[in-house]
């Protein structure tokens, strides 16, 4: 329940609502009412494997253009969570957004999204989150890069600023492997035409014309002072971060991954991983994530993203010590929580799970 | 445990692997149709609690006030045991559902969430009916086994029962603090003092829920809301305190000495959770009701399958002990209470060695 504070009357009524409800929380109680927090209220693919999903929310989403959303999915009883950028911008006003989800090969939630879902089902989406966003202060130059579904959170940015009627000085380089896969082209073709100062660059991979150096170059000779946002796979993301640090402009590079960015040496130290509260015990081979290696014994802890964002993952270390798989950082002391799923073992570990 | 059944160590043995790959079987095939069941129960749940504390605001009027106390007795059955006994044990964590979770549920009771798993995971159902282990072998107040040491005040146990009957939500929550275990000096008073804070804490919010808050919610008819909500928490302590003592205790059943958990195997744990246990017969509304701790054989054996499939796993694990020529302890509510009764009785004097079944 959120209640606003400033009305003493309300918060009193909250108070004794509460008491009346204990152990649940009011909202609690009422939520086995309700499938989800958000009902599909529309469904249509852009490009082929593509689909925008019109939500429309229990409660209206507050967002900043280029944050994601986490949505569940409950697929044959279980629910599976993932981050979608919102491709919608924040100043829509008919209560909905939409997200744009790509099925992935063996994706197990983006192709269920992707093929399965059907207006008026239902998901459960969180309160958006992510620093992927523009400044309050526009700078005077911008460049966006985006990359197959990369491309998301930057229509919602692009929208947003069409919507504010604030179009600085924009670049943006779409790249996809072939024409139908550019996700959005429609809608940023009609954006050009009413904004002279959008210059769209189409890349087609599949054409030979792979996004490098010198393409970039020649797209964008002033890459280096424009302040960018760069989304896509990690393979561009990767040599982005390299040639803008090269230049010295590392801090002007913003970027957005969809998956976590792993430290390239996995290999860690072997031992056993104890499952305490399932009194569970298993091998490890310090590469894999506790949650990963949880799952391949059979449990199902609680989780959220995958990806260190969301912290719906963490346990309680009981003994040992743990990678941090992002940044390679070992860390452990008893009590620890750790965000199970970008945390490996280092040799023999307890965990609260 | 060789000295509780004819079975040889590889006959123990392989029949835990016939349990195994029944639980296997069963979990992989978990699906939209068991996280329907359970999320339609709760539904029923609420909507049965809100029912009847309606009701029970019009409770001036004789049939309100008795449907009233009803459906909220109903309610709170169910909330204890079909829900929130197994959301605990974890049964339906495959889901994933933060809400229908057995990390962060807390129920309608006296007893703190946190030490019910403790005790009750942990505890009974690692050491069943293990003398001086499983503390649910008497809640440390009865002799419930021969091989528990005869005191005088045990002549009072049937006196005592009765009592833990009537306050057995008060009972399962002091369960975990160990009063004996403290007084001997196995654990610290501090210990105590903490789990007895938690304790006070959830009881003063039951307590103000069921007799302050709705009570004067209802003006001048507080002493019928008042009465309502007494009478339901008795219903459901008297129902709970049935069957839970129904599982462990009636003719037939086996105690067992610490010796026998010394090195035990899986399918040792198995075929003690067999002997200890026992089951009830009756109808589905019935098996719903008791939480599906009728089925308390299936429930020892696979504590942590949803409790929808263990009607549909009982004759499979039934025709293994066939098979196995082992005891399948079930029987109507009125043998399996009947018996567990005299069991107080006779207990409270001392031998009663006759209660010790046969070698399984």
């Amino acid at each position: 329940m959120t209640l606003q504070p400033r009305i003493p009357g309300l918060r009193l009524l909250a108070r004794a609502a509460t008491g009346l409800t204990y152990p649940l929380a009011p909202a609690d109680y009422l939520l086995p009412f309700t499938q989800g927090s958000a009902r599909i209220e529309a469904v249509t693919k852009p490009a082929p494997g593509v689909v925008t999903l019109t939500l429309r929310p229990r409660q209206r989403l507050v967002h900043r253009a280029g944050q994601f959303v986490r949505v569940g999915v409950d697929i044959d009883g279980v629910r599976h969570t993932r981050c979608y950028s919102v491709s919608s911008p924040p100043e829509r006003t008919d209560g909905r957004f939409t997200i744009t989800v790509k099925a992935i090969a063996g994706g197990r939630v983006s192709t269920y999204l992707a093929e399965r879902v059907e207006v008026g089902e239902r998901l459960w989406v969180d309160a958006p989150s992510g620093d992927f966003v523009l400044p309050e202060m526009l700078p005077e130059r911008l460049l966006f890069i985006a990359a197959g579904s990369g491309i998301t959170p930057i229509m919602s940015m692009l929208a947003s600023l069409d919507a504010r009627a604030a179009m600085p000085d924009v670049v943006l380089i779409h790249a996809a492997s072939t024409e139908p896969d550019l996700i959005f082209a429609a809608e940023l073709a009609a954006l050009a035409a009413r904004h002279p100062s959008l210059h769209l660059h189409r890349v087609l991979s599949r054409d030979g014309g792979r996004l490098t150096r010198e393409r970039l170059a020649a797209l964008c000779p002033d890459w280096s002072q424009r302040e960018t946002w760069a989304c896509g796979p990690e393979g561009l993301l990767a040599w982005l971060e390299d040639h803008w640090q090269g230049a010295g402009v590392g801090a002007r590079l913003h970027v957005e991954r969809f998956r976590p960015r792993w430290t390239s040496n996995l290999s860690g130290e072997a031992g056993r991983v104890s499952f305490r509260r399932s009194g569970c015990v298993v091998p490890s081979r310090g590469d894999r994530s506790v949650l990963e290696l949880a799952e391949a014994s059979g449990l199902a802890p609680a989780h959220g993203c995958r990806m260190g964002i969301c912290h719906g993952c963490t346990a309680t270390l009981k003994s040992g010590r743990v990678r941090d798989l992002r940044n390679g950082q070992t860390f452990g002391d008893e009590g620890d929580r750790v965000q199970i799923c970008v945390c490996a073992p280092v040799g023999d570990v307890e965990i609260e799970l | 445990m060789t000295a509780y059944t004819h079975l040889s160590p590889a006959e123990i043995e392989a029949f835990g692997r016939e349990l195994d790959a029944i639980r296997d079987e069963v979990k992989a095939s978990l699906g939209a149709r068991d996280a329907a069941y359970i999320r339609r129960l709760i539904r029923i749940q609420r909507m049965l609690d809100l029912s009847g504390r309606a009701l029970l605001f019009a409770g001036v009027l004789p049939p309100a006030w008795l449907a009233g106390t009803a459906l909220l007795s109903v309610a709170k059955i169910l909330e204890n045991m079909e829900i929130g006994h197994n959301v605990m044990h974890a049964q339906w964590d495959w889901m994933r559902d933060p809400k229908i979770h057995s990390s962060t549920w807390e129920w309608d009771t006296a007893c703190p969430a946190a030490q019910w798993k403790h005790s009750h995971n942990y505890m009974h159902h690692t050491y069943t009916n293990v003398v001086g282990m499983d503390r649910d072998v008497g809640y440390g107040i009865l002799r419930m086994s021969p091989k528990q040491r005869w005191r005088v005040w045990n002549l009072g146990q049937p006196v005592y029962n009765a009592w833990l009957a009537i306050l057995f939500q008060y009972g399962v929550a002091l369960h975990d603090v160990e009063f004996d275990r403290v007084v001997q000096g196995k654990k610290t008073w501090r210990e105590a003092w903490t789990q007895l804070k938690a304790i006070a804490r959830k009881t003063s919010r039951q307590t103000l829920k069921d007799y302050v808050l709705f009570p004067v919610l209802a003006g001048p008819f507080f002493a019928y809301v008042f009465a309502g909500n007494l009478t339901a928490n008795l219903v459901r302590n008297l129902w709970a305190y049935a069957i839970i003592f129904c599982g462990h205790f009636p003719a037939g059943a086996h105690t067992f000495e610490p010796e026998a958990v010394a090195n035990e195997t899986r399918g040792h744990w198995y075929l003690r959770q067999l002997l200890g246990s026992c089951n009830i017969r009756g109808g589905k509304l019935f098996h719903i009701l008791s939480g599906n701790l009728s089925h308390q054989i299936e429930h020892h054996l696979f504590p942590d399958l949803p409790s929808n499939r263990y009607a549909e796993i009982a004759p499979r694990v039934q025709a293994l002990c066939a098979k196995y020529g082992l005891p399948y302890n079930s029987a109507s509510f009125t043998r399996q209470f009947g018996t567990t009764l005299w069991r107080v009785l006779r207990l409270s004097l001392p031998g009663g060695q006759s209660l010790e079944p046969a070698p399984a």
